[in-house]
């Protein structure tokens, strides 16, 4: 009897064996594929609920973790003044995979950097909760401000301040913009409800117009012209130029015309500088179809054109300029019509290289990315993305760019302080009566630290123009002091 | 047992004191810890609550040397190491919304379990006693299997019909069953092992005993199966199946039952898979629970144990601490799945911990039935640790899908108050087992006439040969003590002088 209840024993010792066996495949063996199943609400409220870093500007955080009532998530992302930043913040949601900054940033936000790779070791020990690492902006809070309040409601625009020498945006804010607190909430009922009355709004964009809204840039993208124009040696800003009214482009019976309001009409002929001052458009298309597609793509993709993502770490959208292009199309596109499309940030990278002398600088968001204990994990560097031009040719764009604001179509930009470049555009939107009204430029002229771009899409063509030049102004005048 | 290891038994009571402190320590310590981790003030409550939970539990390792000085000092640490655990992780949950409410409860129930386990042992005195009630343990067993089907009385919950309602108290009456059919099976086997041992018919290898022999039990048994599966309590099925078949086994050391036992588990396994849709489910389940209409399924859907998976998966290693997980979004995170609750929290270390106690537990119920010297005490050690055992695999099991799952309580982890009352006079009986085993025998005249010492196993004195040898042994503190036995005894003697030659084929 002894024996046989020995192997009983033996029996549930192997029985015992066998649940060891079992958990360990369960606890260590095949965790990741468990962690990751996607009916795993486990990880997702680990992850959802998890103190992230905050986001930053001027030292006071935009977006936070705070301890969360919820039962499922420890912690909740909080957003301060949500419509001034929420479409650079993004959101952090427990639907959907971070957007903005929280999606591109997630890996420093979450603690999961490979810099961070000690922070966590060193929570596994102490038992702490690891805390994600805190992105500090280089926007200045009150020009974004400034920047928003600006706008008026109901329009669909954005204005972007940077810094020319350094490519650091100081004020990047579009509307209509929206709360992303209400895309924050831990009830994925009360989300989708928020979602719904949030999309109700038809040109409600996520993420900021100034990076994802790709329109014509009209007139503002003779800047690019200029350059390639300058570069080829043929131009010269006194260059005198044959400006027809209106010019009946190759190949076609389309006619390209000067702006109807303008007072290009008053001379058939004129040097460059008069011509870009008054924006005429048949000297650039000319020109363009002398010079040919190459040099006049090579020139806007130096600038930022056709580039996939610049990354400021945002995801940016592609500014396009076509290939293989008619004479005709290649008349149009070089007055910013046609496929031409760019950001607003685009249009602003091209003053703000011509404003630093022919150096493009990356323009950049993320000042530095500190980690739980607030050490330096990365600090951002000014960082050249090319050499668009010469400083010369830079100079005698700018000469010519002061002129548009002197004398020109920029004249509301004016100011008595100091004195102030630009360039102004107005782009057809197909038939609809609307335009899109630009304005890109910088200032002081003779040692330009802020390059301002506003941009308006679709917009009625006297509202557009009064609002843009002033609200140039309104901005460097605020940044420059 | 020999006269060696007999000697070297002491009390070994100041032990257990020890281990029980470590026990409390952990008990009361991890319910502080909780409290820590979820941010929660320690109130009066707690002191109050652990005060309690100690006295009690210092009372009884009172009774424990006062009433079976002897008894294995390891048993009641252990028991209270889980029991303490058990209520710390229900009253973890108790600060999630869906949980709430319960430790208080356990807490009380604990309570009521150690006084009746005291209560059990200080009147019981010897657990032989129980012989005399075979068949009243057989009665009480049928009855008790059979209350949650009387209308009126019983209640179903969660798909199986095994609760009776008492005014505002559910019981579970199948785990009280356990020990009644435990008692009933060894009373029965020690009554009628030799008959059973010696009157068998030999087909090949195998040696079956007639079926008269067996009859009762096989009955009983039957019936307790029959009435288990119509009630859906699969895992108890399981249980009292496992039960039937190590006792069987132990009492006639033949092999051959485990095999035929295995035999008829899969026929029965079958018949249920065709019959029982409840079971199917749960094969379903089992075989694919990540399918993911299964997954998804409302009723009988493997999101329970899915979730379970998750949560274990989530602890990995070293768990993510107690109170820091989220074993509350497991459905019946404090009852059923209560083991994956503490895989999520303590980590494959923690619970590999805990089922290593649980081992260590079952081999000191088998180590009581090994030492102790009357056929029934060894029978009912083995069928309580059997039970005990069982029913941590079957759950573990369950939750880790070596098995189908099949609801059963944790032995004093899972929240329950029937099971925790089950487990605790298991216990008592376990540490009366273990006094008998280790108490010193006091060599008297009565030497037998071979002149080995009278407390030999049984197996080395069927190698002596004498019957007479025998009887003297194992019955000797029985038939000194409980003269109730004696028929019983005098049963035994014909089968025993029958056929002598048979004794050397029995051990």
């Amino acid at each position: 009897m002894n024996n046989a209840i020995r192997h009983t024993w033996v029996v549930a010792v192997g029985l015992f064996i066998t649940l060891f066996v079992a958990l360990s495949i369960i606890q260590v063996g095949v965790t990741d594929e468990l962690n990751a199943n996607p009916n795993n609400v486990r990880q997702v409220y680990e992850d959802r609920g998890a103190p992230r870093g905050a986001i930053t500007v001027d030292g006071s955080a935009i977006a936070e973790s705070v301890p969360s009532d919820n039962a499922s998530f420890d912690y909740q992302r909080v957003y301060h003044e949500p419509d001034l930043y929420s479409g650079i913040t993004g959101t952090y949601s427990i639907a959907a995979n971070p957007t903005g900054l929280e999606g591109t940033l997630n890996e420093y936000l979450s603690g999961h950097s490979d810099s961070q790779f000690f922070d966590r070791i060193a929570s596994v020990f102490t038992g702490d909760t690891m805390d994600g690492g805190q992105v500090e902006l280089t926007l200045d809070g009150e020009l974004q401000q400034l920047a928003y309040d600006q706008i008026p409601d109901g329009t669909r625009g954005s204005i972007i301040v940077t810094e020319v020498a350094t490519g650091d945006i100081k004020a990047m804010a579009s509307k209509p913009s929206y709360n992303n607190n209400r895309l924050a909430v831990q009830d994925s009922a009360q989300l989708v409800q928020n979602q719904e009355e949030l999309e109700a709004d038809p040109d409600l964009r996520y993420t900021s117009r100034a990076i994802s809204s790709t329109m014509a840039p009209g007139s503002t993208f003779k800047l690019v012209d200029l350059v390639a124009m300058l570069e080829s040696g043929d131009y010269e800003p006194d260059t005198v130029l044959e400006n027809p009214n209106s010019i009946t482009l190759p190949e076609s019976s389309t006619e390209l015309r000067n702006f109807d309001r303008g007072i290009c009409a008053q001379r058939p002929q004129a040097e460059l500088s008069w011509i870009v001052a008054q924006s005429c458009n048949t000297p650039f298309a000319e020109a363009a179809m002398e010079l040919g597609e190459d040099p006049i793509r090579e020139a806007a993709e130096n600038f930022g054109f056709n580039s996939d993502d610049l990354g400021i770490p945002l995801r940016v959208d592609t500014s396009n300029f076509p290939q293989d292009l008619s004479d005709a199309a290649l008349a149009q596109s070089s007055i910013g019509q046609f496929d031409v499309t760019s950001t607003p940030l685009q249009m602003n990278m091209v003053a703000a290289a011509i404003a630093n002398g022919g150096t493009l600088m990356k323009p950049n968001l993320v000042d530095a990315i500190r980690g739980s204990d607030l050490q330096l994990l990365e600090a951002s560097e000014p960082e050249t993305l090319s050499e668009v031009t010469s400083e010369e040719v830079a100079d005698e764009i700018t000469e010519m760019m002061v002129q548009v604001v002197e004398s020109g179509t920029g004249t509301r930009a004016q100011t008595g302080s100091f004195q102030v470049a630009a360039k102004t555009g107005t782009a057809d939107v197909g038939d609809t009566g609307e335009v899109n009204s630009w304005i890109t430029g910088f200032a002081p002229a003779e040692d330009p630290q802020y390059a301002v771009t506003v941009a308006y899409e679709r917009i009625d063509y006297d509202t557009g123009s009064s609002l843009t030049g002033p609200q140039m102004l309104t901005m460097l005048e605020a940044a420059i002091e | 047992m020999n006269a060696a290891a007999q000697q070297a038994y002491k009390p070994r009571r100041n032990l257990e004191l020890l281990l029980l402190l470590i026990a409390l320590t952990v008990a009361i310590g991890s319910q502080m810890l909780v409290a820590f981790a979820l941010d929660e003030p320690i109130t009066t409550d707690y002191y109050i609550e652990g005060a309690v939970f100690a006295g009690l539990v210092l009372t009884f390792h009172v009774v424990l040397r006062l009433r079976a000085k002897y008894a294995d000092p390891f048993i009641l640490p252990i028991v209270v190491t889980l029991n303490g655990l058990g209520i710390a992780m229900i009253h973890r949950l108790d600060f999630t919304p869906s949980f709430s409410g319960v430790a208080d409860r356990q807490l009380l129930w604990t309570g009521v379990s150690i006084v009746a386990a005291m209560v059990l042992m200080w009147l019981l005195k010897d657990h032989r006693r129980l012989r005399q009630l075979t068949y009243i343990s057989l009665a009480a067993s049928v009855v008790l299997l059979f209350l949650p089907i009387v209308p009126g009385l019983g209640q179903e919950l969660n798909g199986a019909r095994i609760w009776v309602n008492l005014g505002p108290l559910s019981f579970q009456p199948s785990e009280i069953a356990k020990i009644t059919l435990a008692v009933f099976f060894a009373g029965f086997l020690a009554n009628n092992r030799d008959l059973i041992l010696l009157a068998g018919r030999k087909f090949g290898p195998v040696t079956f005993p007639r079926l008269r022999d067996l009859a009762p039990m096989f009955i009983a048994w039957v019936i307790a199966i029959g009435v288990l599966v119509v009630q859906n309590d699969l895992g108890n099925a399981l249980m009292f199946f496992g039960l039937f078949v190590a006792v069987i086994y132990v009492a006639t050391s033949r092999f051959s039952w485990i095999a035929i036992g295995a035999v008829f588990m899969l026929i029965g396994a079958a018949l249920a898979y065709q019959f029982v849709n409840h079971f199917r489910d749960r094969v379903d389940i089992w075989l694919n629970a990540f399918d993911q209409d299964i997954y998804e399924r409302t009723f009988g859907g493997s999101y329970q144990v899915v979730q379970g998976l998750f949560g274990m998966a989530h602890g990995g290693l070293v768990g993510t601490g107690l109170g820091s997980g989220n074993p509350n979004m497991i459905s019946l995170a404090n009852s059923d799945m209560i083991i994956a609750a503490f895989g999520e929290e303590l980590g494959l270390i923690g619970l590999s911990a805990m089922l290593l106690l649980y081992l260590l537990l079952f081999s000191r119920y088998m180590r009581a039935g090994l030492g102790t010297r009357d056929t029934f005490g060894k029978l009912l050690a083995v069928g309580l640790a059997v039970v005990l055992v069982l029913q941590v695999f079957v759950v573990v099991g369950g939750i880790t899908r070596v098995i189908p799952m099949t609801g059963l309580a944790t032995p004093f982890l899972a929240a329950g108050g029937s099971a925790l009352l089950a487990n605790w006079l298991i216990v008592a009986l376990v540490l009366l087992i273990s006094h008998s085993a280790r108490q010193p025998v006091i060599v008297g005249p009565m030497v037998n006439a071979t002149g080995e010492s009278s407390f030999g196993t049984e197996s080395r004195l069927q190698h002596s040969g004498g019957p007479g040898a025998r009887e003297s042994a194992v019955h000797r503190h029985s038939a000194n003590r409980h003269h109730a036995e004696e028929p019983t005894r005098l049963n035994h003697a014909p089968a025993d002088q029958h056929t002598p030659a048979d004794q050397g084929g029995t051990k």
